[in-house]
């Protein structure tokens, strides 16, 4: 189950500390931390809502640990505040979303990707935001272990887009051995270190290590102490915390690309569509339509360049997706050409055929 | 293909839908079905779908099994319906293909005028209580008799995935109704 893989690619990453609030259908990863995490030194903590947990999680980080939330829709409205704070204050950890059908409680246990925008601009204030979004079982188990390198590489939190239908679905998955993963190790630095600045990902302090470091969500300097009137100390802040992963995008992205000459339609996909819309192309190039084939695997930072690509080999892309137009908007920044969103809500996943359909009417 | 009870068009590809409400181990079946296929070294792939409600809301479980790549996660027609309620009936019977099976527990859904020509009745509640003991386990009534229908996993993989799956003090009971369920679709088939 996607679920289950998030849950065992964070205990592969070395993830110890997991606190949530159960919510349908993110429930199992939380049902799998609770298992394993106790019987490996780990904790394991329900909270009392999805707000302290995320506070815990980031408190957990700042103690030493590798932590991990997971939540779906209606938490994720909760989590937002702390998300910022967690930008802010430069802490690596990692919240998966799996999301399902809103607004609001909405169809509580079914499928959706309504939350992609909201997962780039859901909490308040300048920012940048890693999100990384698994297409089958096997890429949830890894993307999760990617997710928490990128957050440590880049001190900061890092959402795991999952959608409702790879959080429940079941599949083949093969566990690698512990030995073939590569961790990103926690940057730390000289006693004397700024943890918040003097380079774009400062290294970072741990409680109890003996050194004083404040922590704070407010505008602060580079020692950590608050400084909320200094114009310049807030400019040069934040446009070192949007900077760090802006200057860093070529080296984030991730994307699956499969072209083919001659293509006049493009399709742009993500996550669980991208099963449907691979199925949809390869049917439909049997039936002699040339299509090309767009996968967005990281889609915060979005990935320009390659959409760019894509849309100087197509006349019209086809960006199927289980919300009303939310990656087709974004796309449609960076061309002129037609863009036009295959959508579906409901619950209910894009099937072959009717994707396959609207790559034919338009190739 | 041989043997005409086995005679669906999908040697490479089957889809089957158990349904029924929460709490009758619908999930627990596609579960075992999808997990039974894969240690027969096909492609499987399951999905369901569940009220909020833990149990007596609409309940159903999608089982894919495949030789080649899935790319269907939520196919419109399915080859194959299991349904163990009336609400359940009614819901799906629509997604079941042309010359698709169907497969009831006979004292809890009646197909009425529409039946489809591939239907299969069993008493599996009936079974499950009566010779058991225990109701809950109609689903395992139900895995024998669809599996000896359609054959189309083994019947050895299915039987260990029970095994691995349920409370290891109910295993054995599990198993017997399994077979029960198994013989009963021989009788018929």
């Amino acid at each position: 189950m996607g679920d289950e893989a998030a849950a065992y690619g964070a205990l592969y990453a070395g993830c110890n500390f997991f606190a949530g609030y159960p919510i349908t259908p993110a429930s199992e990863i939380a049902e799998v931390m609770a298992r394993e995490l106790p019987r490996s030194d780990g904790y394991y903590v329900q909270m009392e809502d999805e707000i302290s947990s995320i506070s815990a999680i980031i408190g957990a980080v700042w103690a030493g640990g590798k932590a991990m939330t997971a939540t779906s829709g209606p938490g994720f409205s909760l989590m937002q505040e702390n998300i910022g704070y967690a930008i802010m204050t430069e802490t690596p950890c990692v919240l998966v979303n799996v999301q399902r059908s809103g607004p609001s409680t909405g169809q509580a246990t079914k499928p959706a990707q309504g939350d992609v925008l909201q997962a780039r601009w859901g909490t308040h204030g300048d920012h940048e935001i890693i999100a990384l979004s698994p297409s089958s079982v096997q890429e949830t188990f890894s993307l999760t272990i990617e997710a928490f390198n990128l957050s440590e590489k880049y001190r900061t939190l890092v959402i795991l887009l999952m959608d409702g239908e790879i959080g429940h679905l079941r599949e083949n998955i093969t566990f690698p051995p512990l030995e073939e993963i590569t961790l990103q190790e926690r940057k730390t630095g000289p006693a004397d270190a700024p943890s918040f600045g003097g380079a774009a990902v400062p290294p970072m302090s741990t409680f109890g290590q003996g050194r004083f470091v404040h922590v704070t969500g407010s505008t602060h300097k580079e020692n950590g102490m608050r400084d909320v009137s200094t114009q310049s100390v807030h400019q040069e802040l934040v446009t070192r915390l949007c900077g760090k992963i802006r200057d860093a995008r070529g080296e984030i992205w991730r994307i699956e690309e499969d072209y083919m000459p001659g293509a006049k339609v493009g399709v742009l996909t993500y996550g669980a569509t991208a099963r449907p819309a691979k199925g949809a192309v390869l049917e439909a190039r049997r039936q002699g339509t040339a299509v090309d084939f767009l996968r967005l695997i990281s889609i915060w930072p979005f990935p320009e360049e390659a959409v760019r690509k894509l849309a100087d080999r197509v006349d019209v892309i086809l960006v199927p997706e289980m919300n009303l137009g939310q990656i087709s908007r974004e796309v449609e920044r960076f061309t002129s050409k037609p863009v036009l969103p295959i959508s579906r809500i409901g619950g209910v996943i894009h099937r072959v055929e009717e994707i396959k359909d609207e790559i034919i009417a338009n190739g | 293909m041989k043997d005409s009870g086995r005679n669906w068009r999908i040697e490479r590809k089957m889809n089957i839908r158990f349904s029924g409400f929460g709490g009758q181990g619908i999930i627990l079946s596609g579960y075992i079905f999808g997990t039974a296929a894969v240690n027969d070294g096909k492609s499987a792939l399951q999905t369901q779908s569940y009220g909020s409600e833990s149990r007596g809301g609409g309940c159903r479980s999608d089982v894919l099994v495949s030789q080649e790549e899935i790319y269907d996660l939520g196919p419109s027609k399915f080859d194959v319906l299991v349904a163990l309620s009336q609400s359940a009936y009614n819901s799906y019977i629509g997604s079941l293909g042309k010359g698709g099976i169907l497969l009831v527990d006979e004292d809890l859904v009646d197909p009425g005028s529409h039946t489809p020509p591939k239907t299969h009745k069993i008493k599996a509640t009936d079974i499950a209580f009566k010779k058991f003991g225990n109701k809950i386990m109609a689903n395992m009534v139900m895995m024998g008799f669809v599996n000896s229908i359609l054959g189309v996993i083994s019947k050895e993989s299915l039987k260990k995935a029970i095994r691995d799956n349920v409370a290891e003090e109910t295993a054995e009971s599990n198993l017997q109704a399994f077979d029960e369920g198994y013989r009963m679709g021989k009788e018929i088939n």
